[in-house]
């Protein structure tokens, strides 16, 4: 066996400063939103028929509890933010099947853009499409429960925070099962557990939009939907490159 | 880089799944400007070397530099400078040609002249989704991304398949066009041949013959004659189904 001989390397580039640094990974990110969005603009029909999927979901809840308008009302932020959950898994399990059924994701790792960029950039464009499927279903949702938003503020930063609180995870764990048999089954099972925290905030926090607030819990919830937000966003950002190169 | 440093230089490269050695002691160098053939039967470790090589599969054992590099390290300095065609096309589905070149072109942060390149391809008339092309169009259209990046070594995985004689040819032009390292993994050896200056024969994950492209045919032809024993290879390999 010959010794291994250790060539001169290439002249180490100048060290980039942080500048040049974020605008590489916030150009990297802002590179993958822009692709996966018009990756789903040019399969449009496939994202009608997510929404269509979540309006489904919010009739049979309706039909399933039948003509209790008091019932119905009630729950209603529990079952939009099912119908979402429900319709994500599609929607995220969608998003990462893109890149692996012609390896797009091998040329994506080869592009000189940090693992990190592109999980957020993915995570941020599936974020949209999720207030998207919201944007859609709140109003049917209303319609259906008889429900109405009293706080139309506290609704929007509950759905954006709540979205993005399925996403980062969401987006994480489609990674990890994109490559493995039955990964349909899997990526549900392990997203939903893990999502509990948050999607417990967003129905709460949902359900106090619609009924009003008068003990004050709004923030709290939100909080507590924010700083799950943050645990996910970061860790799964941190891991995401194991995953990937895995 | 140094005009003596290799472009790839890899010591006793191993790589196993499971219990299989795919590919095991492969010592190979390839030179800048250098064009690089690997044959072998179907399974025989070819692509999984060219993985390895492309920084897509880690190695289990042994050592790699790409242009004098550690490709764990420096890997986003190595991959900026190597690009690799593969069986998969690497592109969406759902995009047509313009999109897909559009949207490689910002992920690299550089401008492409598109109309030009298509126009290069012959694909500047198809505004459709690139899932109605033929086989040789995605060729083609992988192969423009590749002239795009003009990467120091680009890989090509079995780039003649489901080609066409017209569709070959126009293959052909377009990697000797390409103005870095370049190293093919193709059956069809006389075809590939001409365009490398070197071979090297894989078999059952060991490298078995080394030589001028123009002998890789008759090379091949003797080793499943089993005439040829290791004369290029690493000494007292074994088979690839147990330890190397």
């Amino acid at each position: 066996m010959s010794e291994v001989e250790v060539p001169a390397p290439l002249p180490r580039p100048a060290q980039p400063g942080l500048g040049s640094v974020l605008v590489g990974v916030f150009g990297g990110v802002l590179a993958v939103i822009r692709k996966d969005l018009l990756v789903e603009w040019r399969a449009r029909a496939q994202v009608v028929a997510l929404l269509g999927f979540a309006v489904v979901v919010l009739l049979l809840f309706s039909f399933a509890v039948g003509p209790d308008s008091m019932a119905l009302a009630r729950h209603a932020g529990g079952y939009l933010w099912l119908a979402l959950l429900l319709s994500s898994t599609l929607l995220l399990a969608r998003s990462m099947q893109n890149e692996v059924e012609s390896g797009a994701l091998e040329g994506l790792l080869l592009v000189p853009v940090p693992a990190a960029s592109i999980f957020y950039g993915k995570a941020l464009a599936n974020t949209v499409l999720l207030v998207l499927v919201a944007l859609v279903a709140l109003p049917v949702d209303l319609a259906i429960t008889g429900a109405a938003i009293v706080s139309p503020g506290v609704a929007v930063a509950v759905v954006v925070l709540g979205a993005a609180g399925v996403a980062a995870p969401g987006t994480f764990y489609a990674a990890l099962t994109a490559r493995v048999a039955g990964r349909q089954l899997l990526l549900p099972l392990l997203l939903f557990p893990l999502i509990v925290p948050a999607l417990l905030g967003a129905v709460k926090a949902t359900t106090l939009a619609m009924t009003g607030d008068p003990m004050g819990q709004v923030p709290s919830w939100l909080t507590l939907l924010l700083a799950f937000d943050l645990i996910y966003w970061s860790l799964c950002g941190l891991l995401f490159e194991k995953v990937v190169e895995a | 880089m140094s005009s003596s440093t290799p472009v790839v230089q890899a010591r006793d490269l191993c790589r196993r799944f499971g219990r299989r050695w795919a590919v095991a002691r492969v010592d190979l160098d390839v030179q800048p400007g250098e064009r690089l053939l690997i044959i072998g039967a179907n399974g025989s470790g070819k692509s999984t070397l060219l993985n390895m090589l492309a920084t897509l599969l880690p190695i289990t054992r042994g050592s790699l530099r790409l242009f004098g590099r550690d490709p764990v390290q420096d890997r986003a300095e190595v991959r900026r400078r190597l690009a690799i065609v593969r069986h998969a096309h690497g592109m969406y589905e759902d995009l047509s040609a313009r999109d897909n070149l559009s949207v490689r072109a910002s992920l690299l942060g550089r401008r492409i002249d598109i109309p030009r390149l298509l126009e290069q391809v012959r694909l500047e008339d198809r505004g459709d989704p690139i899932r109605a092309y033929s086989a040789g169009m995605r060729k083609r259209l992988q192969l423009a991304m590749l002239q795009f990046e003009a990467p120091d070594l680009a890989m090509l995985d079995e780039p003649f398949s489901a080609l066409d004689p017209a569709g070959c040819a126009d293959v052909e032009g377009m990697i000797r066009a390409l103005p870095g390292a370049v190293i093919i993994v193709s059956h069809q050896v006389e075809r590939a041949g001409k365009l490398c200056d070197r071979a090297i024969l894989m078999e059952q994950g060991l490298m078995r013959w080394s030589g001028p492209a123009s002998q890789a045919w008759e090379a091949w032809r003797a080793v499943q004659r089993d005439d040829v024993r290791t004369g290029g290879g690493p000494a007292g390999a074994t088979a690839a189904g147990g330890a190397p």
